[in-house]
């Protein structure tokens, strides 16, 4: 009898453990599966109505094409090189090949990237970012660049610029990864460096680069349909809960805790931005409410998963007034025509965000330093100086690569639409259509 | 006949059609214009930038009527369209020389 008993029982403890692993998987499964589709639905279609709602009528189905495009096109950069070179070991700076054409990511988990889900649902995943990130720069060109030449630069810079600084901060082994063995461990939860900071400094090199829009900023540029910037503003904030919480790579409690975070940045920066133009300007305007959430969204991105909610209501609350100052003050200053405000926004959102991550992420929230202080309140000043270096790394590789781009992209195909066809619009001389017919 | 152009205020169309109903003028034409007279614009700001909007959105009505009722029709429209306040509108009176019902070809009086 004692005999037989043992080995039923070790067989018993391991069909529990495997269906105590099944369990967990299906779980965190189904939630990374909806933060997937979360994550998309943030470019198409949040972005885009975000975006085509602040341009002129002739160009709404142009701007929202850039964002429409880049789910084609991105994606099948990403399974051809994209994921290899972002998340394969390899150089600190560079994934190598072994996941060229998507080899060998299947159902087993990738036990560095997210034990409890198939790797293919993580490369999916992180897929949705590569897309949403350079959709984010289209606002900084808006209205005046040549189709071919936004799909050429988007290409390259995805090479070039977001593959090796995904790798970088997120990849394993990558020189700023702070839980796979990163030389300066830096913080960035779900993309203030990676996705905010390359996009809003890369937005603002366009937006030099290609100079101001025929007659700006003297001609009347309104926006032409605010309801529709509204609607993409409330998708992208919703669209958020999946690139945030969803950068916990399981559905346990830290993504709760990045959920909570994620929704407490946002309505703080919401606030800090409307009443920052009401002092500022005499009228609390919707535009200025949309665009303060949607600072504070990025902002809240970098520390999302190291902050307790009320360090987050404080990073959200900075990042409303310091945009807003961004965008009014500061760009009439200087005088360049960021016609969404990608670089207001983004580049300095995403900059603040980053850098306040190194201030306030404390292992109460995500112990990824195994007891050890993390952020400045933590008792680890050190931190906001690792934190600057990730930034500085972006800045420098987000001017240096977008430069280099926009200079091949000029020499091969010429990056600005003819005069005549930036008057015409973009709708009717890049696409042949009209958004709105009246007549029909 | 006289063709009336009258551009008013938006929201006094409803009261402006109300009244021409009752006094039995039927047929009539409205678009949505922008314009301005003596009223001045207003100012929008989008994140920062100002913007000074002069054109303002006003309804064009037209009609054509017969020249008896010239009066008639100019008084009830201007009441009825009549706030007091600078941007009220104006009403402009022109000859006609024909008109034509394109069903049956009824000429002048008779085709309004």
């Amino acid at each position: 009898m004692a005999q037989n008993a043992a080995p039923d029982l070790e067989k018993r403890l391991a069909d529990l453990d495997k269906a105590t692993k099944a369990a967990q998987m299906a779980g965190d499964n189904a939630w990374m599966l909806t933060s997937s589709a979360l994550v998309l639905m943030m470019t198409g279609p949040g972005l885009a109505l975000f975006y085509s709602g602040l341009v002129r009528r002739k160009n709404v189905l142009g701007t929202m094409m850039h964002s429409f495009i880049l789910m084609a096109t991105t994606t099948v950069l990403w399974a051809v090189i994209g994921y290899s070179i972002a998340f394969a070991e390899g150089t600190p700076f560079f994934g190598d090949l072994r996941y060229l054409f998507l080899h060998g990511v299947g159902a087993a988990p990738n036990l560095d990237y997210g034990p409890t889900i198939p790797h293919q649902t993580y490369m999916i995943y992180q897929l949705m970012f590569a897309i949403i990130t350079p959709a984010l720069i289209s606002g900084a060109f808006a209205e005046r660049m040549k189709f071919s030449a936004m799909l050429l630069f988007m290409t390259l810079w995805s090479l070039i610029v977001y593959f090796p600084m995904a790798h970088m901060v997120w990849g394993k082994g990558g020189f700023f990864n702070a839980s796979l063995g990163g030389r300066i461990p830096a913080f960035d939860f779900a993309g203030g460096t990676v996705v905010h900071i390359t996009s809003g400094v890369s937005a603002l090199v366009c937006a030099l680069y290609l100079g101001k829009r025929l007659g700006y900023p003297n001609e009347g540029m309104r926006p032409h349909n605010l309801v529709l910037s509204v609607v993409g503003a409330c998708l992208l904030w919703v669209g958020w809960f999946g690139f945030n919480a969803g950068s916990a790579v399981n559905a346990g409690s830290l993504a709760s805790s990045a959920f909570v975070a994620t929704h407490f940045g946002a309505a703080a920066a919401t606030l800090g931005w409307m009443f920052a133009e009401w002092i500022h300007s005499g009228k609390p305007s919707v535009l200025g409410a949309i665009s303060g959430c949607v600072a504070g969204l990025v902002a809240i991105t970098p520390a999302s998963g190291f902050v307790q909610p009320f360090p987050a209501i404080v990073i959200g609350a900075a990042a409303g007034v310091v945009c807003f100052l961004m965008v009014t003050s500061v760009k009439k200053l200087f005088g360049y025509d960021d016609s969404l405000d990608a670089f207001g926004v983004h580049g300095i959102g995403g900059t603040l965000g980053a850098l306040l991550t190194g201030v306030f992420a404390t292992k109460e929230v995500n112990d990824v330093f195994s007891g050890k202080p993390m952020g400045w309140i933590d008792g680890n000043p050190g931190q906001v100086l690792n934190q600057a270096a990730a930034v500085a790394m972006s800045w420098v590789l987000a001017i240096v690569g977008t430069l280099v781009i926009l200079w091949i992209c000029d020499a091969v195909v010429g990056l600005r639409v003819q005069e005549q066809d930036e008057i015409q619009g973009l709708d009717l001389s890049m696409h042949g259509e009209e958004g709105y017919n009246f007549e029909s | 006949m006289k063709r009336i152009e009258a551009i008013i205020q938006p929201h006094k169309l409803e009261d402006v059609k109300e009244a021409l109903k009752a006094i039995g003028v039927d047929g009539m034409t409205i678009t949505e214009v922008r314009g301005h007279g003596r009223q001045k614009g207003h100012k929008e700001v989008y994140r920062g930038m100002e913007y000074q909007v002069d054109l303002l959105p006003k309804v064009k009505i037209e009609m054509v009527i017969a020249d008896a009722r010239k009066e008639e029709v100019i008084r009830t429209l201007a009441t009825a369209a009549r706030t007091g306040k600078i941007g009220d509108g104006k009403i402009f009176v022109y000859d006609v020389a024909d008109a034509i019902r394109i069903r049956n070809d009824d000429r002048g009086d008779a085709a309004l």
